[in-house]
């Protein structure tokens, strides 16, 4: 279902020999990415699936520019982000944007709805209004007047997720980092916040890379996936095959620990 | 099992219980029973503000006791009717036969206190009969197979799954019949979700004890209970045996609940969700 390129294009994100090193204390050092390369294609979902400490997270906030990595290259359409100004960057980053775990950290507690979207789209022209609100109804907050002067401890926790999608697209991105979307999100929510980003890719043909803990997630949502741990990229491939049949003795581990049902 | 030799740890008759605030009462429970006997493994699963937590903190007279009154119903622990108890036997209660883990053992432990210590309190509370309590607190630690060193170590310096069995060993420093589990590998990676899950099990077969696993992963209940309750909106609306209720459940939120849950697509390339009379209130569907 994702929408490869000609093999010969440029994936939307390149992240090449990635390194990043800590310090923790005086002395001591943690090795967070040890030479990590991953791709995303335009219109493909991958997901990142790892323990905590594997260093995926790490991966996104490098991807994201929000961490310098120590050593390597991420190249995002085209570009490489060591070649360019800040300027140039910022330009650029707007075609990346985050979704992170906790909606309500994420969201300003004093502002509504409105301002929060406004803040997003305040660089492109046009109708404000009638933009803020057909955001809210793309992600399934309708009618929109309703939401438009709340406040976010006026929505539940899976309508707070809508806006944060809602604020994100309205920087119209090429790619969605998620990290953790849905790991503080009850089962019901969950699929609907999935068959959202679904939709979206559909209408917007945007790729994204999902950070998760979620095997069944990762197996169900992506197309392809890569396994970190402890800094490194162990096994990747399509979803159904990594997570169904894998290579790595670690993949296969964490198979096994995950509970099934029936 | 023979038929009423023995009282169950944990007998609840339709209780109800309210939360008093600004806005007027809230029903967090209504009309709810429940039985976990013997040795037994019973799971409560229900979504968030289902109430599931409400009744174990009930259960172990943790409820709030200014905002939350019991409004109807008994609750019987070993037979014997605590509806009414007050805070100090509550706090005898709690020790034996009632322990409990929380999802997040940080809180629950003291970041100022040797691991040891904090379970030797446990032991000296409880279990007064003890003459070595060190030799029975190395005795825990080996029980929840944490090394001996872990007597000087403080809660800061272990992991997530060490901290859970450090506060196991502290919950298990009093012979509980029964562990009230809130979630206790919520937080946790899945291969230490799974080893702390092999140890609830082996310690249940060991010592004798019954469980009631509050939880929302419903993987979690399938593999470790043997009997389920499942809560929606402040009432049971289903219960009965896992693996029965699982594979033919009689309620359409059950239902939606498990298909939710194992996150596969349908025929349509869609997720599962919970539609209509059941969906988590307030939320759109698109």
């Amino acid at each position: 279902m994702s929408a490869k390129d000609a093999p010969v294009s440029e994936p939307l994100l390149a992240l090449q020999g990635i390194v990043k090193t800590f310090r923790r204390g005086r002395h001591q050092l943690t090795h967070a990415l040890k030479d990590v390369s991953l791709d995303v294609h335009a219109g493909e979902i991958v997901a990142l699936v790892g323990e905590s400490g594997s260093g995926k997270s790490t991966l996104g906030r490098v991807a994201l520019g929000l961490l310098q990595p120590d050593g390597g290259r991420v190249r995002f359409d085209g570009h490489d982000f060591a070649a360019l100004t800040p300027g140039q960057f910022r330009q650029l980053r707007t075609g990346m944007q985050p979704i992170f775990q906790d909606p309500t950290a994420s969201l300003n507690p004093r502002r509504t709805v409105r301002e929060s979207l406004l803040q997003a789209l305040w660089k492109t022209p046009g109708d404000e209004a009638a933009r803020c609100a057909r955001l809210l109804e793309d992600v399934g907050l309708r009618p929109a007047s309703q939401f438009l002067s709340r406040y976010p401890h006026e929505l539940s926790g899976g309508q707070r997720q809508r806006v944060l999608i809602a604020r994100c697209l309205a920087m119209e991105p090429k790619l969605i980092i998620a990290d953790e979307p849905l790991s503080g999100a009850d089962v019901s929510i969950r699929g609907q916040i999935l068959n959202l980003l679904l939709d979206i890719q559909r209408r917007r043909s945007v790729s994204y890379l999902m950070i998760t803990h979620d095997i069944s997630i990762a197996r169900a949502f992506a197309d392809r996936v890569a396994v970190m741990m402890q800094g490194e990229l162990v096994e990747i491939g399509p979803s159904q095959q990594v997570l169904r049949t894998p290579n790595h003795p670690y993949t296969q581990r964490l198979l096994a620990a995950v509970p099934a049902l029936g | 099992m023979t038929l009423d030799a023995v009282a169950p740890p944990l007998q609840i008759e339709s209780l109800s219980i309210e939360y008093r605030s600004p806005s007027g009462a809230v029903l967090a429970v209504q009309d709810v029973s429940m039985l976990v006997r013997e040795g037994e493994s019973v799971a409560l699963v229900g979504e968030s503000g289902s109430g599931k937590s409400t009744i174990a903190r009930a259960a172990l007279g943790l409820l709030p006791p200014r905002t939350a009154r019991v409004t109807g119903g008994r609750l019987l622990i070993e037979g014997r009717d605590v509806t009414a108890c007050r805070p100090k036997q509550w706090e005898q209660l709690r020790g034996h036969p009632l322990a409990m883990v929380f999802q997040d053992p940080l809180s629950f432990l003291n970041p100022v206190m040797r691991v040891g210590r904090q379970i030797a309190e446990s032991v000296e509370r409880h279990d007064r009969g003890t003459r070595d309590v060190t030799a029975r607190v190395v005795e825990l630690l080996d029980l929840v197979r944490l090394p001996a060193n872990t007597i000087r170590a403080y809660p800061h310096e272990l992991s997530g799954g060490m901290r859970q069995r450090a506060l196991l060993a502290v919950a298990l420093g009093c012979r509980p019949k029964l562990l009230i589990a809130d979630e206790p590998t919520t937080a946790l990676d899945v291969t230490t979700q799974a080893e702390i899950l092999a140890l609830l099990r082996d310690l249940r077969r060991t010592l004798g004890m019954a469980m009631l696993l509050i939880s929302h992963d419903l993987g979690v209940v399938w593999e470790e209970c043997e009997r389920v309750y499942v809560m929606l909106r402040s009432r049971i609306v289903e219960s009965g045996v896992t693996r029965e209720v699982f594979a033919a459940p009689a309620h359409a939120y059950t239902a939606g609940l498990i298909k939710a849950a194992k996150a596969a697509r349908n025929a349509e390339g869609r997720f599962e969700t919970i539609e209509g009379e059941y969906a988590t209130s307030g939320e759109a569907t698109p």
